[in-house]
């Protein structure tokens, strides 16, 4: 019997699909699992298996357009045998515009049984997943909501998060043919250009930092620090660690902020749908600069290592996310980002919140400065300003100002890190 | 290494074990002058003499009954039930006798005890000389539920039977006398009761089965490994006590699993390794366990709607593509 292909959903915000290429031509025989097309989503090509075995008998939606999620763009069948649209649900030339009304209407056509089924996460809330699919996300960081179940009624299983980290590790890399980003159409201005293709890691960071900015409401709170007792620490630390082990500036403000992170838990939070989520490690980001765009590196467990072992797999770390060597679950699970722009001599700058994280810190250079001292005079100080933009939803103002001072407080008696 | 059939592996424990210790006779219907129904005992009684191979009239409880005494007495009887549809009538001798003296009475008495028999559909023999009611037996504590699939495991298992001082039922199966395998030559060859056993590695799916159903799950293993699928395959060996360690970490390994029996699906041999999975390796299953079983109905004489309602490969098949999410 002839069954319909539709616009797969291959991605948990996925709402339609560009159909970029028929593997297939009409007539053509069909394995089951043989990629039959290709589809290009905001993050990458993504190869769409046959569901069944059979022959393309139809194809509705040629290479090229886009269509929303769920829309029959073919029709596979048994060799030799007749299509007949009525009897799929649908009339000859009115496919993909009738697929586009069912759509819109919430009452999707009724979805064959053996196609993946774009189903999202169950009405009251719960995402449906086997065993060891939770115990997977749990493990890699993963929230479940946002990977696309396709066991039965959309249920998350073992392979669909596989696949999800593959996509995650290969987002850095460029997409194999990455789609035109719907621009706006500007007028003419007669300069020349010429436009660079972007990448899937650039369009990565182009979704989420706009999500973040249009979603979350950023508010930030500057502070100056005195790094003189930390920079005279970092010296006598260093004079006697092996090479390995010696600290940078970013690993003393790392480990003042999770002593800080500590101590205000709604710092270290996260909003969803459900509520704040406080998160129980403190897992510090970094977001680490890559040719083609950012990366982040998760450092766990700060607030529970030395700073000699938190500098090595720092270290570590950057280094492997610099040539494109880290794990797909050392990118995931980050509490609390951190961003620092010193080595480039930047005094201060604002960051954008790395969603779902409640807020990231953004560091500037340690910077010799005149300063006033206690008695009133000026003298030569050593100065570092550091901002945190925080998610209004979860936390406040005086809230993020006093996680800047225990931060101010750590980095300034700095001998606290070292417990 | 000597190949053998099934058969012949039974035979030559049952005689070995003769040889070995004196105290060890053979008790059964038709098991002497005519050697058995299933031939296993040919031979025996010119062998051993009437005292050690003892034809006894058809009454199964008198059977068990009379094998339970001479078990408590000091001797190490082994009474065949010509079919496991006829131990019913031995029940009460079986269950509350021999499986619950050395219990009751403080371990004042021991009870080696071997009931061998044979149980299986398939052979059009009508629903009530068919059944694989294996799971009944093994519900009770203090009796040892050992069925065995390959000649080596029959061989060696009913040699630690024999050896065991606790009654122990074993159940043969009727369609695999004939089945041929490696077995070894060392008299003292024993399979430990209680252990189960991985019969194919495998990666990607885990099929749990014993006795008949081994076969068909090794014969499934083989057809889904041409479809790229590589099945782990497990035989139980032993119902009771029950080994479940390798079906545990092989769930772990390949979070999905299949079992395979001849006997019905309700309150079954898989339903009890479906729970245990889930009690231990509950954070490792992708899907729900699925079962092979027997439809629910006494099995046809019809030959086809036999077949039907007995467990087959393709069935096997389905479950696991099922349990991997590939339908």
């Amino acid at each position: 019997m002839a069954e319909l292909l539709t616009m797969p959903k291959l991605g948990f915000d996925m709402a339609e699909g560009k159909l970029s290429e028929w593997l297939k031509k009409p007539g053509e025989s069909i394995t089951q699992g043989e990629t039959i097309l290709l589809v290009e989503t905001d993050k990458a090509t993504v190869e769409v298996p046959a569901f069944r075995a059979g022959v393309l008998l139809e194809i509705l939606v040629e290479a090229g357009e886009s269509v929303p999620i769920g829309t029959p763009v073919g029709v596979i069948g048994e060799a030799g045998e007749k299509v007949d649209l009525d009897s799929l649900g649908l009339d000859g030339q009115a496919a993909p515009q009738k697929a586009v009304e069912a759509a819109e209407s919430t009452e999707t056509a009724a979805p064959q049984e053996a196609a993946p089924e774009p189903v999202s996460p169950a009405e009251d809330g719960r995402v449906l997943a086997s065993p060891v699919a939770l115990r997977m996300a749990a493990e890699l960081g993963i929230e479940l909501r946002q990977v696309q179940g396709t066991g039965p009624m959309g249920r998350v299983i073992k392979r669909d998060i596989e696949t999800y980290v593959q996509e995650r590790d290969k987002a850095p890399a460029a997409a194999p043919s990455p789609p035109p980003m719907p621009t706006p159409s500007y007028e003419p201005s007669g300069a020349e250009f010429t436009v660079e293709a972007l990448s899937g890691i650039r369009q990565t960071i182009g979704k989420r930092m706009t999500e973040s900015k249009q979603n979350a409401p950023h508010f930030y709170v500057t502070m100056d620090i005195d790094m003189g007792p930390a920079m005279a620490l970092r010296a006598q630390l260093n004079a006697v660690l092996p090479e390995s082990d010696k600290i940078s500036v970013n690993d003393l403000v790392q480990k003042a902020a999770a002593v800080a992170l500590r101590e205000f838990p709604k710092i270290n939070a996260a909003w969803s749908a459900e509520g704040i989520r406080i998160q129980n490690q403190v897992n510090i980001g970094h977001a680490v600069a890559r040719e083609n765009g950012l990366v982040t590196a998760v450092v766990r467990d700060v607030d529970k290592k030395s700073l000699a072992q938190v500098a090595r797999e720092t270290r570590d770390l950057v280094a492997r996310a610099r040539d494109g060597r880290m794990k797909p679950d050392e990118m995931v699970g980050g509490t609390f980002t951190i961003s620092n722009l010193g080595m480039f001599d930047v005094d201060e700058f604002i960051a954008i919140i790395n969603p779902p994280q409640a807020a990231i810190l953004a560091v500037g250079a340690v910077q010799k400065m005149p300063v006033v001292n206690a008695e009133g005079q000026i003298v030569a100080g050593t100065r570092m300003k550091a901002t945190i933009s925080a998610d209004h939803r979860v936390t406040d103002g005086a809230e993020a100002a006093k996680f800047m001072q225990a931060l101010k407080k750590a980095l300034e008696e700095p001998v606290r890190l070292l417990i | 290494m000597t190949r053998m059939t099934v058969r012949e592996a039974i035979s030559q424990a049952l005689r070995e074990e003769m040889y070995r210790d004196e105290r060890v006779f053979i008790m059964g219907e038709e098991i002497g002058k005519w050697g058995g129904t299933y031939a296993v005992t040919r031979g025996f009684l010119d062998e051993f003499g009437e005292k050690r191979v003892k034809d006894t009239p058809i009454a199964e409880g008198v059977i068990v009954g009379a094998a339970t005494g001479a078990a408590v007495a000091g001797l190490r009887p082994v009474a065949e039930i010509m079919t496991i549809n006829f131990l019913f009538l031995a029940m009460d001798a079986l269950v509350n006798h021999a499986a619950k003296l050395h219990y009751m009475f403080n371990g004042q008495m021991k009870v080696p005890l071997v009931v061998r028999t044979v149980g299986g559909g398939g052979r059009q023999l009508g629903a009530t000389h068919s059944q694989t009611p294996d799971a009944i037996f093994a519900h009770f504590p203090g009796l040892k539920v050992v069925a065995p699939a390959t000649a080596a495991d029959s061989k060696g298992l009913l040699k630690a039977a024999i050896r065991d001082d606790d009654p122990v039922l074993f159940i043969e199966h009727a369609t695999l006398y004939q089945s041929k395998g490696e077995v070894p030559d060392d008299e003292d060859f024993v399979v430990p009761i209680g252990v189960s056993d991985v019969k194919r590695a495998g990666k990607d799916v885990t099929i749990v089965s014993y006795s008949k159903g081994l076969q068909l799950s090794l014969e499934a293993a083989e057809k889904l490994e041409k479809e790229g699928i590589d099945a782990e395959v497990i035989d139980l060996r032993t119902l009771r006590p029950l080994d479940t360690r390798p079906v545990v970490e092989s769930v772990k390994k390949t979070n999905r699993m299949v079992v395979v029996e001849e006997g019905w699906r309700a309150y079954g041999v898989g339903a009890e390794v479906a729970s245990r999975v889930t009690e231990l390796a509950f954070d490792y299953l992708d899907a729900p366990v699925r079962r092979v079983a027997q439809a629910e109905v006494p099995l046809p004489y019809n030959r086809r709607l036999e077949q039907m309602a007995l467990p087959q490969v393709p069935d096997i098949i389905n479950a696991v593509k099922d349990v991997m999410y590939l339908k």
